[in-house]
């Protein structure tokens, strides 16, 4: 069922909120991969606010859908929206890439509750999400697999294994998304190393492509519950974002892939935050 | 080849069978019992014989291709979904291609998969040197929450996988290609993970060794004795992580001559492993490490590689003999130490 206005306007209200809080806590850790996490931020509020059947309060619950954030260092992001949706107070968002921080920039399942896949070396996390895919039906459950890709990620050579792997052993209980926001470290991805055309090397592993804009939710909400119906054959949503979103002086600039942020920078961010749509 | 249907190996059997043969029908057996069992391979299924497993449980296999990282990725996910992975590959690839995935998303998640390398060594010494693997034991030994276990021949393989079951986290079986000699008569005795196998007692040297060394060397300690009267002790260390301390220290206090044996590099694997745990136990001895020295493998058939580099039973019986003739620092409050 799409989205209703009201639905897509709530959502709009949370991912402000909680790009302001993925700034708070770039502030706090001393840095951050801030400007993948604003780029996927539309996308994990829709995930965890209407789509995933999770339950916060029982993070290990057996039945929950799965996520795994294959672009590991976008954990700025996942944990501020992790601590908003209840799996740990915000509070302990103060102290992220601190000593003994159960935080790091690239989320450790083992200490932070509601990871399903400990990620951050980049090209693992689409193998495990097929692993975790295939379990569920090994054991007749219903429950799906969801898996967020980086664009740049799409540069290792791993992630076409387990996509030839998915096609292959028919897994349409996953459902993947590629967060093509543009950028690596080094660079525009066309520059460092092109992608393009990127939809068709997917259709070419046998694959169902949406290609959606990724912070418009009703587009967001629509290729989600099609990747739901997926039948007999895996369907990757890319999601054509902008790098640093919400923040003017982040979008597009590639040196936000990662930086620091001090208090009148962050005061700056939120003002442009609120001001968008 | 005889029809094995049960948990008893006959001679005959094991000598005709593979180490492979018998982890892909131990697999089965265990598979039958335990529904969350899962095999994947990387296009090994016949070369490993994890695709025995594979006929029997169709549901229950997967053949990723030969995409080493994906197997273990997916087994990774797998185990985090509650069923438990047995993933088979040759062992430089497990260890190597597949090393970030089987570092990173199986011990860093501290994952209970199970890999059963095979190949290892110099098994398949006439592939060449691309298919030997005399690094694993170093690489594996160094991931934390890894158990790493050599067995000596079929017998033991199927009592180690099937002791692998009963750890939590990941275990590295390492294989042979099969065709290996046994030592063992049948499975019928004491194997505990993290426990050495004393199976020759001896007071003037102990050859501490695992996988196909363990034949050799009890061999070894028999001639020894036969014709130069020399009392050998064998340790079958096949679990080189966690290490049984106890039964090293014990036969550095009473032997006082160690000679590790294995087919790997001489640096990292168990011949290192055991040198660690008498020098932080400040005892001194007289130690010796054979296997390959530091170099890449020639190529040729394995009983010509194993007695090139000493791990076969004349080489095994030349190095204790030269062990004997070296002395240990006199240290006249030694007995009081022990």
């Amino acid at each position: 069922m799409p989205l209703s206005p009201d639905e897509i306007r709530a959502l709009q209200a949370k991912a402000r909120e909680l790009r302001c809080l993925m700034i708070d806590v770039t502030v706090w850790a001393g840095g951050a991969h801030i400007g993948g996490s604003l780029s996927a931020a539309d996308l994990l509020t829709a995930l965890y606010y209407k789509y995933l059947r999770i339950r916060p309060e029982e993070s290990d619950w057996p039945d929950r859908d799965r996520f795994v954030l294959s672009k590991g260092h976008g954990g700025v992001g996942l944990a501020s929206v992790l601590a908003d949706r209840g799996y740990f107070p915000k509070e302990l968002l103060r102290e992220f890439n601190h000593f003994k921080s159960p935080f790091g920039m690239h989320l450790d399942g083992a200490k932070v509750p509601g990871v399903d896949a400990s990620t951050g070396s980049l090209g693992h996390g689409l193998s495990m999400a097929v692993g975790m895919a295939l379990g569920a039906r090994f054991q007749g459950k219903g429950w799906l697999t969801y898996c967020l890709l980086g664009d740049g990620e799409c540069n290792e050579g791993s992630v076409w294994e387990a996509a030839m792997a998915a096609h292959h052993h028919k897994v349409d209980n996953l459902i993947t998304i590629v967060d093509r926001n543009g950028f690596m470290i080094d660079g525009p991805t066309e520059d460092v190393m092109g992608l393009e055309p990127f939809a068709d090397k997917w259709r070419a592993f046998g694959w169902g492509v949406r290609e959606i804009d990724g912070h418009d939710y009703a587009q967001i909400g629509e290729a989600i519950e099609a990747a739901q119906q997926a039948k007999g054959a895996p369907l990757v949503i890319i999601a054509h974002t902008v790098k640093g979103k919400g923040v003017d002086f982040m979008e597009n600039a590639v040196q936000w892939h990662y930086g620091s942020v001090d208090s009148d920078m962050a005061a700056r961010a939120k003002a442009s935050i609120a001001g968008g749509a | 080849m005889a029809e094995v249907t049960g948990t008893t190996w006959t001679v005959y059997d094991a000598n005709v069978m593979t180490q492979a043969d018998i982890y892909g029908r131990v697999l089965c057996e265990l598979g039958k019992k335990d529904p969350r069992i899962v095999a994947l391979t990387a296009d090994m299924a016949h070369s490993t014989k994890i695709g025995v497993f594979g006929e029997a449980f169709p549901e229950r296999f997967i053949n990723v291709g030969i995409a080493e990282q994906n197997a273990f990725g997916i087994a990774a996910g797998l185990a985090k979904a509650g069923m438990v992975p047995f993933v088979s590959t040759m062992s430089v690839f497990a260890s190597m291609r597949a090393l970030e995935q089987v570092r990173t998303d199986i011990c860093y998640q501290n994952l209970g998969v199970k890999i059963i390398a095979t190949h290892g060594g110099i098994s398949f010494g006439q592939a060449g040197t691309t298919h030997h693997c005399t690094e694993d034991l170093a690489i594996m030994r160094a991931l934390a929450n890894m158990t790493v276990i050599v067995p000596a021949d079929g017998f033991e393989t199927a009592n180690a996988v099937r002791a692998s079951l009963g750890v939590p986290g990941p275990v590295y079986i390492r294989l042979g290609r099969g065709f290996e000699p046994l030592h063992y008569a049948s499975e019928d005795y004491d194997f505990q993970i993290g426990k050495a196998v004393q199976i020759a007692d001896g007071s003037d040297v102990t050859v501490i060794c695992c996988g196909v060394a363990v034949y050799h060397a009890a061999e070894a300690a028999r001639i020894l004795k036969e014709r130069n009267g020399i009392s050998v002790r064998v340790l079958n260390l096949h679990t080189i992580k966690p290490i049984d301390e106890a039964a090293i220290m014990a036969a550095v206090t009473d032997t006082r001559r160690i000679l590790t044996v294995e087919e790997h590099n001489v640096l990292g694997g168990l011949g290192t492993a055991v040198a660690d745990v008498i020098a932080q136990s400040g005892k001194g001895c007289v130690f010796a490490k054979t296997g390959l020295p530091d170099c890449y493998s020639e190529v040729g058939y394995p009983e010509d590689l194993y007695s090139h580099y000493g791990i076969d039973t004349d080489g095994i019986a030349e190095r204790v003999l030269a062990l004997l003739g070296k002395e240990y620092e006199a240290d006249e409050d030694w007995e009081d130490e022990v």
